[in-house]
C-alpha cells in the first residue's frame, strides 16, 4: 500500500492503520498518512472514497474504529489536538444572524486566541486575508454562498493553528476566490502550517500540493509528491510519421530507440520525456467510480 | 465554564435577533393584561358569591384563578424550551453549525450545557416573571392569596427546568420537528396521565392510579406541576372540591419529588453529553 511519510520525528499530523465503518459501509480501511510542518498535502479521490471521514477523524468529529491519529503531538480529537487545529467542513454553516466579525470573535473567545486590541487586529488581519475586509460589519444570511467559504477559512485560521484540515476550501468560490485562497495557503506554509487539503480540484492541487495522497474506497492507493507521481516513465518521440509514445523506457535506453528508428528510415525531430498529469492518474487508479455505482 | 457562557451567550443572542425575546415579551403583556382584566371582571361578577358562608368560599377564587395561571405559564413555558432546544444538537449537526464550534477546544459537553443553560434562563426566566405577575394581580385584585402562592413558583421553574433537559436529551437522537413533537406529546401526556390519577382515586381503580404515579416518575414535570397545585390549594371545607388545574387536581410531592427531580434533570443531562460525546458528526 502507498503511503506519504514525513520525516518521522518532524510529522505535525500522522495518522496510522485508521479504519472506520459506518453500519455496513467501510469508509477507511487502514489508512496511513503524514504531514509535516510547512507542507501541503493535498487528498484526492472520488466522492465517497473516505476523504471527509479521514479529514473528521483528523479533527475530531468522527471516532476511527481502529489505528492511530495524532494531531501537533496529541491524540486527534483531544483538547490539546483541537487546539492547534484549524477546520473547514465541507458541510458548514454560521448563524445567519452574525455578523462576520462577530462569527470571527465568537471563536476567538472558543479558542482562546487573543483579547482586547490583539483580538480586534487578529480578525480584522484574516478578514484582509481572504479578502472580506469591506464585509466585516455584514450578516452571514446575506452573504454569498462564496463570502462564506472565505469567512469559514478565516475561521479556520483563528489563533494561527500548527495544523489546518480544509475540506473542499474552494467548492463555492469563483476563480479570483480560489487564487486568493491558494496565496493564503501559500502563506500558512511558508509560517510552518501543515496544510490538509481535500479537494476535487487538480488542477489547484498541481498548483499549491507539496504531496498529494490519492484515495480510494477507503485506501490510499498512490501518495507521494506531484513530481514524483507525475514523472513519466518513458519518452515521446517525434518522427515524420507522427508522434510516438514509448512507455516503460529507461533514459540509458533512448540512444538505441532513437539509433533503431534511424536505421528503420525515419526522421527523428523531436524526444522529449513522457509526462502525465494528475488527472492521467486519477483516471488510471480511480476511474470513474461514480458511473459504476 | 467560559465555554459554556460563550454558546449560552450565542443561544441567547439568536433568541434576541430572531426576535423570540420580543414575541415572547409582547404577547406576555397581552395575556398580563388580558389577566388583569378577568381578573377584575371575575370579582364584580361574583362579588357578593364570596361573601356566602361567612367567606368560606373567598379563598377558592384566586387559588383557582392562579391555578389556571399556573397551567398556561408551564405549558407556555415548555412550548418555548422545546422551540429554543429540539434542534440544538441532532438539527444544528445536520445544519453544519455545530462543527465549527466543536473543533475549537470546546468540550461536546460545555456544548450540551451552553444551550441548556440558554433555554432554562428564558423559559425559566419567563415562568418566573408571568408568576410573579399572575400573583401579584391576584393579589391586588381579590386582597388575599392561598398560603403556599408563592412557594409555587420553584415547581413550576423545576418543571419547566425538566421539559428543558428532556428536549435536549431526544436532541441528540432526533431531528429537530421529531424532538418537538415527541417532547410535545410527552407532555401531554403527562397531563392525561395526571388527569387519569384523578379519575383512578376517585373511583378507586388502583391500575390507573399505578400507571399515573409511574409517568409521573417518568415525566417529573407533571408532578411538580401538581405539587404546585397542591401548595396553591386553599385550606378549608371546600378545598376538597376544588381542582385547580384544567386537567386534574393537586397532588404534594414534598422532599422526596425535588430529589428526584434534581436526580433526573441531572441523569438527562449526563445522557444527552454521553450521547453526544460518542456520536459521529
Amino acid at each position: 500500500m502507498a503511503t506519504l511519510q514525513s520525516p518521522a520525528h518532524t510529522a505535525v499530523v500522522r495518522a496510522s492503520g485508521l479504519t472506520k465503518t459506518y453500519r455496513r459501509v467501510q469508509a477507511l480501511r487502514g489508512v496511513d498518512l503524514e504531514v509535516g510542518p510547512g507542507q501541503v498535502v493535498a487528498l484526492l479521490g472520488p466522492n465517497g472514497a473516505g476523504k471527509s471521514t479521514l479529514t473528521k477523524v483528523l479533527c475530531g468529529l468522527v471516532r476511527a474504529d481502529g489505528g492511530t491519529a495524532s494531531v501537533a503531538g496529541a491524540a486527534a480529537g483531544s483538547g490539546p489536538a483541537r487546539a492547534h487545529t484549524g477546520y473547514l467542513a465541507e458541510l458548514f454553516r454560521f448563524p445567519g444572524w452574525l455578523t462576520a466579525t462577530e462569527v470571527l470573535a465568537t471563536h476567538q473567545r472558543l479558542a482562546r486566541s487573543a483579547a482586547g486590541a490583539a483580538a480586534v487586529a487578529e480578525r480584522e488581519q484574516l478578514l484582509a486575508e481572504v479578502g472580506l475586509a469591506q464585509a466585516a460589519d455584514v450578516r452571514v444570511e446575506t452573504m454569498s454562498k462564496g463570502m462564506q467559504q472565505r469567512l469559514g477559512l478565516a475561521q479556520a485560521m483563528i489563533g494561527r493553528p500548527a495544523v489546518l484540515l480544509l475540506d473542499e476550501p474552494t467548492s463555492a468560490l469563483d476563480p479570483a476566490g480560489r487564487h486568493t485562497v491558494r496565496e493564503v495557503l501559500a502563506r500558512a506554509r511558508a509560517r510552518g502550517t501543515a496544510v490538509l487539503l481535500n479537494t476535487h480540484l487538480l488542477g489547484e492541487v498541481e498548483l499549491l500540493a507539496d504531496a498529494v495522497v490519492l484515495i480510494d474506497a477507503g485506501r490510499v492507493v498512490a501518495a507521494g509528491t506531484v513530481a514524483a507521481l507525475t514523472q513519466g516513465t518513458g519518452v515521446v518521440i517525434e518522427t515524420d510519421q507522427g508522434q510516438v509514445e514509448h512507455r516503460d523506457v529507461a533514459r540509458s535506453d533512448v540512444p538505441a530507440l532513437v539509433a533503431r528508428l534511424v536505421a528503420e528510415g525515419r526522421q527523428v525531430f523531436a524526444v522529449r520525456p513522457h509526462r502525465s498529469t494528475l488527472e492521467d492518474l486519477y483516471l488510471r487508479l480511480v476511474g470513474d467510480r461514480e458511473s459504476q455505482r | 465554564m467560559s465555554d459554556v457562557f460563550v454558546i449560552a451567550r450565542l443561544a441567547l443572542q439568536e433568541a434576541v435577533r430572531r426576535r423570540v425575546l420580543a414575541v415572547v415579551a409582547v404577547l406576555t403583556v397581552v395575556s398580563g393584561v388580558l389577566y388583569v382584566i378577568g381578573c377584575v371582571s371575575l370579582k364584580n361578577h361574583i362579588h357578593g358569591l364570596l361573601e356566602i358562608g361567612g367567606g368560606v368560599v373567598k379563598p377558592i377564587v384566586p387559588a383557582t384563578l392562579l391555578g389556571l395561571a399556573s397551567f398556561g405559564t408551564l405549558f407556555l413555558g415548555s412550548v418555548l424550551a422545546v422551540f429554543l432546544t429540539a434542534g440544538a444538537v441532532r438539527g444544528d449537526v445536520d445544519r453544519g453549525l455545530v462543527q465549527p464550534l466543536v473543533v475549537r477546544p470546546v468540550g461536546r459537553g460545555a456544548y450540551l450545557a451552553g444551550r441548556a443553560l440558554a433555554a432554562i434562563v428564558v423559559s425559566g426566566g419567563y415562568v418566573v416573571v408571568i408568576s410573579l405577575l399572575a400573583t401579584a394581580v391576584t393579589r391586588v385584585v381579590f386582597d388575599q392569596l392561598p398560603s403556599g402562592a408563592w412557594s409555587a413558583l420553584p415547581d413550576l421553574v423545576g418543571a419547566v427546568c425538566i421539559v428543558t433537559t428532556l428536549t435536549l436529551l431526544m436532541s441528540c437522537l432526533l431531528s429537530t420537528v421529531a424532538t418537538g413533537i415527541s417532547v410535545l406529546m410527552a407532555y401531554g401526556a403527562g397531563l392525561i396521565a395526571g388527569l387519569l390519577g384523578e379519575v383512578g382515586r376517585a373511583f378507586g381503580a388502583t391500575t390507573v392510579t399505578r400507571i399515573a404515579n409511574t409517568v409521573s416518575y417518568l415525566l417529573p414535570f407533571e408532578a411538580l406541576y401538581r405539587d404546585a397545585l397542591s401548595r396553591l390549594s386553599p385550606a378549608g371545607p371546600l378545598a376538597q372540591l376544588v381542582q385547580l388545574g384544567p386537567l386534574g387536581g393537586a397532588r404534594a410531592g414534598g422532599v422526596g419529588l425535588w430529589v428526584f427531580a434534581v436526580g433526573y434533570l441531572v441523569a438527562c443531562l449526563l445522557v444527552a453529553a454521553w450521547l453526544f460525546g460518542r456520536s459521529d458528526l
